[in-house]
């Protein structure tokens, strides 16, 4: 930070502040803030909105002049064609979505917080090492190994098959160095030192003291880790070909790219493919935004 | 902050060792040693062993694999030293489409997406009711995934009865074939991107704002400093770790863009991006490389030439922000 400069000398405590009035109404909102506001709520909603319409309409509606703006009666009947269209596999993809998702989130959750407690509280040669490649690994976009991760699938014999995009993923950086920034201020060392002196091993002190304390950062990166996952288009794509065994983005992709674009079957699948998350997200919205701005103020 | 458990590691001895482990269970002197010394590792264990297989030997091989002319349909794989590259810096009018597709799309949609952020971000941080709400409603976004995010704008942005074309139909305008057009497409791309992340980063901004100490934007008023230039001279200035860590993301993000492009056609020819390739970008250019034309050599040569690109653009963003900001 440059500006502290800026910093006023530090008030008399008690005192209110000269001329309180005024300072407080910089954090007053304007109507102009408002209007903006609501406007970019609008537009961050609308979306949603329009996927319901669509939705829920036959796929002539769905195709008029004017476009329609209000829901129609057909979204249990289009959620039903999109649910058995052969094509598309999407129930398979949202089994197979939950399976991988899962296991991912259980694993990056598990090896992250036994890794961050490792760099947060033990000592052991090449630690800074370690972490530094931990860091560079996140940098790397997954484009760069592309081609021969493909070729060791193949190789593996997992093309098609879901370990293909299961086990690259079980753990990355991002689960360890978040495990870690939280291990080093959430768990006191006294309490490690206290089961140290009452003899636990280092596995005891991860499950009994480590593993309670870090439970807040644990629920935060499994809800993070499980959306990235559900939302993977990406490698699926590449390893994924055949469409009989699809995720729930490849599903997607595999109702656009049929010969008749059926619109409202198209949205009804987005709206399947969405509702999980959707969950997620009114049950744990306040986390998640929560660990975004935790994230962001850390790093 | 590490702590040296060795000094308060207990002597050993004492214990029963074959009753189940409790919370006071003591173990001998050896193992508590053995396991002080090698349990770090192998609690770090399985993130290395991953990222071994599945990403280090991969990059290590995709450079092997750029010197060579690899391809399944060769029989004998021979060593071509630079060729690859030099073809491709030289001699694919492609693959400067991609990049130039590519950088179009990236700044079309990171500028205005991290300004909008920031507006946001600042109105977000006033005295407001329903705080949650708003917080709530513009991240709601990053739940999608990009796909659907792509089929859902498809539509928007369709010729014929597309919400898009509606819209300018109302001010008069002529409708816009968002497909055909090179930067109709990129516009079009780039709202996909920026719907999907202008809320997440006017989250991240906000946090950062919300540690900024109160103070100054006091003394600032009470000195007379408008609310705007109370923004341009505490804000901004205090966010440029904040700045530079999104722009850097968004640079990874942004110069890898696959997804959105892909879908916005639906034919099986989508990784063409376009009948003229008006939106295919590097990434859809390397998959187009690796599965249609089977050239792997080739592609391991274009994967490795994005990764120099997003490490330089990095930078750059990185340069750039460290200078604008410090000269506030």
């Amino acid at each position: 930070m440059t500006t502290t400069t800026l910093r006023p000398p530090a008030r008399p405590a008690g005192r209110p502040p000269r001329d309180a009035h005024k300072a407080d109404r910089i954090w007053k909102a304007t109507p102009l803030t408002w209007v903006g506001l609501v406007f970019g709520v609008i537009l961050s909603l609308f979306p949603f909105y329009w996927m319901i319409v669509i939705a829920s309409r036959t796929n002539d509606a769905a195709n008029s002049w004017p476009p329609p703006f209000l829901p129609g009666g057909k979204l249990g009947e289009n959620i039903q064609r999109v649910l058995e269209n052969g094509d598309a596999n999407i129930v398979k993809g949202l089994m197979n979505s939950f399976l991988v998702s899962g296991t991912i989130t259980i694993a990056t959750v598990f090896f992250g917080s036994l890794a961050g407690f490792a760099f947060a509280k033990l000592r052991f040669r090449g630690k800074n090492a370690m972490l530094l490649i931990i860091l560079a690994s996140m940098m790397v976009p997954i484009q760069l190994g592309v081609l021969p991760l493909y070729i060791l699938m193949a190789k593996l014999e997992w093309l098609n098959t879901m370990p293909s995009v299961t086990i690259p993923f079980l753990i990355g950086g991002f689960g360890i160095f978040m495990m870690r920034q939280y291990a080093e201020q959430a768990v006191p060392n006294e309490l490690i030192e206290a089961a140290r002196v009452d003899g636990c091993s280092t596995w005891r002190v991860y499950w009994h003291v480590v593993v309670p304390a870090l439970r807040p950062a644990a629920a935060v990166l499994g809800l993070l880790t499980f959306m990235e996952q559900w939302n993977q288009f990406f490698w699926p794509f590449v390893v994924l070909a055949d469409p009989a065994n699809p995720t729930v983005q490849i599903s997607l992709r595999s109702l656009n790219t049929a010969y008749f674009a059926d619109n409202s079957q198209i949205f009804a699948g987005t709206l399947v493919a969405t509702l999980p998350l959707f969950v997620v997200f009114v049950l744990f919205g306040r986390q998640i935004i929560g660990g975004i701005m935790e994230g962001a103020v850390k790093s | 902050m590490s702590l040296d458990l060795h000094t308060t590691a207990p002597p050993g001895g004492g214990g029963d060792p074959a009753r189940p482990a409790r919370a006071t269970h003591r173990r001998p002197a050896s193992f508590t040693k053995l396991d002080l010394k090698f349990s770090p590792y192998l609690y770090v264990l399985p993130f290395f062993v991953i990222f071994a297989v599945f990403s280090a030997y991969p990059i290590i091989y995709t450079v092997w694999i750029a010197l060579t002319d690899r391809s399944p349909l060769n029989a004998t794989i021979s060593f071509v030293g630079l060729d690859n590259f030099v073809e491709l810096l030289t001699n694919d009018p492609q693959f400067w489409n991609a990049v130039v597709n590519t950088f179009g799309i990236f700044l079309l949609s990171t500028v205005p997406q991290l300004m909008l952020a920031l507006v946001l971000a600042n109105a977000l941080n006033r005295k407001l009711r329903a705080q949650t709400f708003f917080r709530m409603a513009i991240a709601m976004p990053i739940i999608t995934s990009t796909a659907v995010v792509a089929l859902i704008f498809s539509m928007i942005y369709a010729k014929e009865f597309g919400l898009a074309n509606w819209l300018l139909d109302l001010v008069g305008m002529e409708p816009i074939d968002w497909r055909a057009n090179r930067f109709a497409s990129w516009f079009a791309i780039s709202t996909m991107v920026d719907w999907r992340w202008v809320g997440y980063n006017a989250l991240i901004y906000l946090a950062a704002m919300q540690s900024i100490s109160k103070d100054m934007y006091e003394a600032a008023a009470l000195d007379g400093a408008s609310r705007r230039r109370q923004f341009w001279s505490i804000t901004i200035p205090q966010l440029r770790p904040t700045i530079i860590f999104t722009l850097i993301v968004s640079t990874i993000g942004g110069l890898q863009l696959f997804t959105e492009p892909l879908m916005f056609t639906s034919g099986a020819g989508a990784l063409s991006g376009g009948s003229e390739g008006q939106f295919q970008t590097i990434t859809m250019y390397l998959l187009d490389v690796m599965n249609t034309r089977f050239r792997w050599g080739y592609a391991g040569a274009v994967a490795l030439v994005l990764f120099l690109l997003i490490a330089l653009v990095s930078l750059v963003n990185y340069l750039l922000a460290r200078r604008i900001s410090s000269d506030k």
